[in-house]
């Protein structure tokens, strides 16, 4: 497992990581999210000790790899692995070559080698590929062997920088599947970078939300989901955009909270309120953890008391919202173009 | 008249051959130190750089100015100035010999330079992976750096190689022997036309195989 604490680097004036923590469990996958700007990459570049934290710990195995000498840091670093954005395979070595890359630094046997990369690649389906350079290869295939590196020197922690990036969403899910195999099969701790959310909903354990150097928001999947309307949380789960609303006082904003809800829920509550309910926009997924996070916006037909129309929903694990008022006028055109006028006049 | 003077063609190889052989002794010995000097150099240039794996800012602009100096003066400058060192080192100031001192000096920062630019095409994913893994700093110079960066040194190389061809044309005017000397006493001076075609032609297809030769090989450690 891997621990981070308070962790801050700063380059002179400029502070890019400010004491960040958090923790990734053997067998979790830990996502880190955030915008381009956010300290992503710096975070990446700490973990793995290729750039020296201001201060702060890292934790891995117990082990605090922030006050190890140069020379204790080289075989530390080996419990970290890392697969970095677009593969990172050296053109130059087949792939079988890269994958052994990592234990010639190390001065593993030569037959240990052979054993071990064949397993590797076999892992990652990539066996029939052993001789290819990576110019040979698509960008999932690379990837694929940039896993099995990672993994060469069985690490307890892998971290993976931006693994999807540039892949198409096909290829984004196989390579999801074989990192969620490889953290049940292996036990390792991922500390998954991406800015993708699809990525987090479909592989992630937990997430935490990077901005501006610090983590401003954390939690699993499911949490993050289905108990709050962060920014976060609509990250994950956003809700399409619906046709613009006309009355919007009956325009409502549902989400699941509970893993558990009843799909049936629109036919049941607009008979149990005697209305007719119109659906604009929704998301409902099955997320990790087996259970359905969703984000629907509906209209109730009928003018109703608010408390009723929430108390419905609340009784079936979802919470309801009327639709923040004021939007609709914001987009009306009519009212900055009177200003205008008036202010001429 | 012009015509009259020039060494007839059956002549012509007996003074050529020669000529060549000593352009190849000047180009190889050169070529020798250069890459045992050069490379060294490129990748200590570029390892104290800010992207390198010991960045270290003195070292650094120091080691850059020394290579951008050589390369700064013109080689027939750079050639008379360094007399005294020559003088010092080989204990001459003509001939072949004398010749090797200012090409070197004038080819070992150039082919740093080039060393330089191989490495740093180089992505920094590719350059990271090394360290990530646990690699030392001279590990991932042989296995990372210089393996990346094969194809582009190779072409540096015979970037190199032709313009140590056309010094040591130039170091013709120390009376270093070779191509460059035949051309410029024999063609130019004495109007030797056939001299000169000769040479002409001659340089002309060694610069082209070298170019070809170099091209060709770049091309096949290129994946």
């Amino acid at each position: 497992m891997i621990e981070v604490t308070a962790l801050t680097k700063r380059y002179g004036s400029l502070t890019v990581l400010d004491g960040v923590d958090f923790a990734v469990q053997a067998g979790e996958i830990a996502a880190v999210v955030g915008p381009s700007g956010a300290g992503k990459s710096t975070l990446a570049r700490c973990i793995n000790l290729l750039e020296k934290p201001t201060s702060g710990s890292i934790l891995v195995d117990g082990k605090d790899l922030t006050s190890l000498s140069r020379r204790e840091l080289r075989s530390a670093r080996r419990a970290i692995g890392t697969v970095f954005q677009s593969a990172g395979l050296l053109q130059r070595l087949t792939a079988a070559e890269n994958v052994e890359l990592p234990m010639r630094y190390v001065g593993i046997s030569h037959g240990e080698r052979v054993t071990r990369v064949r397993q590797l690649l076999e892992r990652v389906g990539m066996l029939h590929r052993a001789n290819h350079y990576p110019s040979q290869l698509s960008g999932g295939q690379q990837q694929r062997i940039g896993l099995a590196r990672g993994l060469a020197l069985k690490p307890s922690v892998l971290l993976a920088d931006e693994p999807t990036s540039g892949l198409d969403p096909q290829t984004t899910s196989s390579i999801l599947r074989l990192l969620a195999e490889l953290r049940d099969e292996l036990r390792v701790a991922v500390v998954l970078i991406t800015h993708e959310m699809d990525v987090v909903r479909n592989v992630a354990d937990s997430v935490a939300r990077l901005h501006e150097g610090r983590i401003i928001e954390r939690g699993t999947v499911a949490e993050v989901v289905r108990s709050s309307d962060s920014e976060l949380a609509r990250a994950l789960l956003p809700l399409p955009p619906g046709p613009a609303p006309q009355h919007e006082s009956e325009v409502w904003q549902l989400r699941y909270e509970r893993p558990d809800v009843d799909p049936s829920w629109l036919t049941s509550i607009a008979r149990e309120l005697d209305t007719d309910i119109s659906v604009l926009a929704g998301l409902i997924e099955t997320i990790d953890d087996g259970g359905t996070a969703g984000r629907v916006t509906v209209r109730i037909e009928r003018p109703l008391e608010d408390a009723e129309v929430r108390a419905a929903f609340a009784s079936r694990g979802i919470h309801a919202k009327q639709q923040a008022t004021g939007r609709a006028e914001q987009l009306e055109p009519q009212e900055p173009h009177r200003t205008l006028v008036r202010s001429a006049a | 008249m012009i015509l009259a003077t020039a060494t007839p063609w059956s002549g012509v190889s007996s003074l050529l051959l020669p000529a060549l052989g000593q352009t190849a002794a000047m180009v190889g010995i050169v070529m020798c130190i250069v890459v045992t000097l050069g490379l060294p150099l490129g990748l200590l240039i570029f390892n104290t750089s800010p992207r390198g794996l010991t960045p270290h800012t003195t070292v650094h602009a120091s080691v850059s100015w020394i290579a951008n100096l050589g390369r700064s003066l013109p080689f027939l400058v750079l050639m008379a100035t360094v007399i005294p060192f020559t003088q010092l080192v080989v204990n001459t100031t003509i001939g072949i010999k004398a010749a090797i001192i200012p090409m070197s000096l004038a080819g070992i920062p150039f082919f740093a330079r080039l060393v330089e630019n191989a490495v740093r095409e180089i992505p920094r994913t590719r350059l990271d992976v090394g360290i990530a893994s646990g690699a030392s700093v001279l590990q991932v110079i042989r296995t990372i750096q210089l393996t990346e960066a094969l194809p582009g040194i190779v072409a540096g190389l015979s970037l190199n190689v032709i313009a140590m061809i056309e010094y040591s044309a130039i170091a013709g005017a120390i009376g270093a022997g070779g191509l460059g000397y035949l051309a410029v006493n024999y063609g130019y001076e004495q109007f030797d036309s056939h001299i000169m075609i000769s040479c002409i032609v001659v340089l002309v297809l060694i610069v082209q195989i070298v170019q070809f030769g170099g091209d060709r090989i770049v091309r096949s450690l290129t994946h």
